[in-house]
């Protein structure tokens, strides 16, 4: 059976909620004719029809706007964002108007808003942004954040068919980089369930999305050298499994947050301070964090690759952690 | 005062509607006075006509996202007085059960009243992407929102109506001049004379209605919304009107020159239409008597009803901040789903040409070009056979 890339099991999700749910519309920049800006919706279009494949101007707010309205009818939109980096210019519709329409007026809005995210490809500032942890810290919204084909396909799904309106971050790393089989039919990865994709016993690596795969080549190198680490795989961090994190750590007795988003304010602090509200008692060393530095996203491919973290940052930081 | 066609018990309600929205804010300063409301109170006197008269020209399937000045639209809708009460109050009984305060409340399933936020133009886009899907249903809706002076300076103002435009979306979009944004008067917010003047930047339709003539606006709105309705794309209002008190209530408005004041006081919207009511014989004494009765009763009625009301219990803060099943999202379809699904859904993905020969497809620079160069001729021919073959 052929593999299926992140890419291509994000058009499978549109098109297959599309092809069960004729409520379901997609809307954005270019997402038509043009099928998006990295043909994530290619084909839509041609099988969909002009009414639900909606190519719109340059108006972020007024794209999550429109779509907030399209759901108060009972459509359930997905509105794409060109690249993540914008989805700062509908910053206000997205925190005040939609997060909050359910609890104050009790109006669910049931949204997709999704788009490329992450770094590493040399977009430069404005088209490499991790933005997730401003809507980690608005009440109201989920952010899903997949790490491989499955989960983003299945993610999505799940994404669509939800009450809330979800941020969908794609890495767009990731978008042809990885690919895998995929089962035959429908299926869902539930929002809200981190995975372990790695069993160990030596030191707790939590992370998602790109990063993942960084933690994973991470945790290879380690066991070389006879550590072995248990790698947690976020996939939500709105809201965030720390149950998972939690037994895994009581587990480990040591944790280490890898992610690629900048370093303050970043789901490693708040990942540490659950765990040590929650789990003090069982470490036996201090919270580790490998992350982006606390500047905008580099241009130049040196200084990316300075800013981001890497398996190599991974490994040194995760030697030291397991020698408490 | 404009004529109209509405019949003699459609003018006593649009007065009823009036008299209710001023006797009700009447009201809620006394009990603002009495400290039982707990935020801001912004007035809507002298503006009652635009609130009423435009929510009045909707069809019982529309849908409104009423502005914090629109009681009257609220009370048109279906609400009652003691909607409002409660929610100024806070209390458990109220349409949001004490989560937000003033007039931001709405009925999503059977009013179709969406609630506003303070962020000024929000609601443009919401409503036109209502607009979308009730035409992509099928349910041959329009939809509705007011904004004022100050709002159409924002940039989602113009986003929206963009969007609203470019889709031709059965949308009507009330500015409500009241002249005062806060303090900073319209001058300040836009060089142009009439804000009706910004339709024109979208390639949209507008009017310009007198806002404290009650018949003229509900006569313009109606215009607008069949406008909309028939498929011919949203239409922007302004109604020019005055705001007569403070931007809320702990705004005195002094910087508001007293004459005026004075000169709007003389076109009080309810002073006007009460003088054709008894101009034209519409109603008697008697009439009138009976109506402003009803008014006071129903608001004391209300009074009551809030003031017996308990607070909510506050654990419920941690309630409903999302929807896990508790609300059912069910789209009313007026047309065969089967018409938007494949195969019938399925289109060649280009664009038609005919659908985008209108700006920027003219070789306007060639013809320009052409008349400095000696041979004009032969470019300039180029260019009329260009736009014979649109």
């Amino acid at each position: 059976m052929a593999e299926t890339t992140y890419l291509e099991a994000i058009r499978q999700a549109m098109s297959e909620e599309m092809d069960r749910d004729p409520a379901v519309v997609l809307i954005g920049e270019d997402v038509g004719v043009y099928g998006g800006a990295f043909k994530t919706s290619e084909g839509l279009l041609a099988r969909f029809g002009w009414e639900r494949v909606i190519d719109t101007p340059i108006s972020e707010s007024a794209i999550v706007g429109a779509a907030v309205g399209m759901s108060y009818a009972g459509l359930r939109p997905i509105a794409e964002m060109q690249f993540i980096d914008f989805i700062a210019c509908a910053f206000n519709m997205i925190t005040n108007y939609a997060a909050k329409s359910h609890y104050r007026w009790g109006a669910p809005v049931p949204i997709v808003l999704r788009g490329p995210c992450g770094g590493g490809v040399h977009g430069g500032m404005f088209h490499s942004a991790n933005p997730e942890m401003y809507f980690v810290h608005t009440p109201g919204l989920k952010v899903v954040c997949p790490s491989t084909a499955y989960d983003a396909k299945g993610l999505l799904k799940s994404a669509v068919r939800d009450n809330n309106p979800v941020l969908f971050f794609e890495h767009k790393y990731l978008y042809r980089r990885i690919k895998e089989e995929l089962p035959v039919g429908d299926f869902t990865v539930p929002i809200g369930k981190a995975v372990v994709r790695r069993e160990g016993r030596d030191l707790t690596i939590v992370s998602y999305a790109a990063m993942m795969h960084t933690s994973l080549e991470a945790a290879a190198e380690l066991a070389k050298e006879g550590i072995e680490a248990e790698v947690i795989d976020l996939r939500t961090l709105l809201p965030l499994d720390s149950e998972t994190i939690l037994s895994s750590v009581r587990k480990t007795n040591k944790l280490l947050v890898v992610h690629e988003d900048t370093r303050t304010g970043g789901i490693a602090g708040e990942i540490a301070a659950i765990v040590t509200e929650k789990a003090f008692e069982d470490l036996d060393g201090p919270i580790r964090r490998v992350t982006s530095l606390d500047t905008p996203v580099p241009y130049a491919p040196g200084l990316e690759e300075y800013f981001m973290p890497n398996t190599a940052k991974v490994v040194r930081a995760a030697r030291e952690l397991a020698k408490y | 005062m404009a004529t109209t066609q509405l019949t003699r018990e459609k003018h006593l309600e649009l007065y009823y509607f009036m008299r209710l929205n001023r006797e009700l804010e009447n009201q809620m300063v006394r009990l603002f006075r009495q400290n039982k409301i707990v935020g801001g109170l912004y007035p809507s006197l002298g503006q009652e006509a635009i609130s009423v008269g435009t929510a009045y020209a909707l069809g019982p399937g529309d849908w409104i996202a009423p502005m914090i000045r629109n009681i009257g639209s609220l009370l048109v809708r279906g609400f009652k007085p003691r909607d409002v009460i409660t929610q100024h109050m806070a209390l458990a009984t109220s349409p949001t059960k004490g989560k937000d305060g003033t007039s931001h409340f709405g009925d999503l399933y059977s009013r179709h009243v969406v609630a506003p936020t303070s962020m000024l133009g929000d609601l443009i886009p919401v409503m036109a992407g209502i607009a979308m899907a009730g035409r992509y249903l099928g349910q041959n809706i329009v939809t509705m929102t007011w904004i004022g002076d100050g709002g159409t300076s924002t940039g989602v103002f113009h986003e929206g109506l963009n969007l609203a435009a470019v889709q031709k979306a059965p949308f009507v979009l009330i500015v409500e001049n009241n002249q005062w944004a806060y303090s900073t008067p319209t001058d300040k917010q836009s060089a142009l004379r009439d804000l009706a003047d910004r339709a024109k930047a979208y390639g949209m339709k507008s009017f310009i209605v007198d806002g404290n003539d009650v018949l003229a606006v509900e006569r313009t709105t109606r215009e607008a919304v069949a406008f909309a309705r028939a498929g011919n794309g949203p239409v922007l209002i302004e109604a020019k009107t005055m705001r007569m008190l403070g931007h809320a209530q702990h705004d005195a408005a002094e910087y508001v020159p007293k004459e005026l004041l004075a000169s709007w006081k003389k076109s009080d919207p309810l002073d006007r239409f009460e003088k054709l009511l008894t101009e034209k014989k519409i109603w008697d004494a008697k009439t009138k008597k009976e109506i402003d009765e009803r008014v006071v009763r129903e608001i004391r009625e209300d009074v009551e009803f809030a003031e017996n009301s308990p607070v909510p219990a506050p654990e419920t803060a941690e309630e409903g901040v999302y929807c896990e099943g508790c609300h059912a999202i069910d789209a009313e379809w007026k047309r065969p789903k089967e018409e938007v699904m494949p195969p019938r859904s399925s289109v060649k993905a280009e664009w038609p040409l005919k659908s985008i020969a209108g700006n920027g497809t003219r070789p306007a620079a060639a013809k320009k070009t052409a008349i400095k160069t000696k041979a004009a001729k032969k470019p300039a021919r180029s260019v009329a056979r260009a736009k014979a073959g649109r």
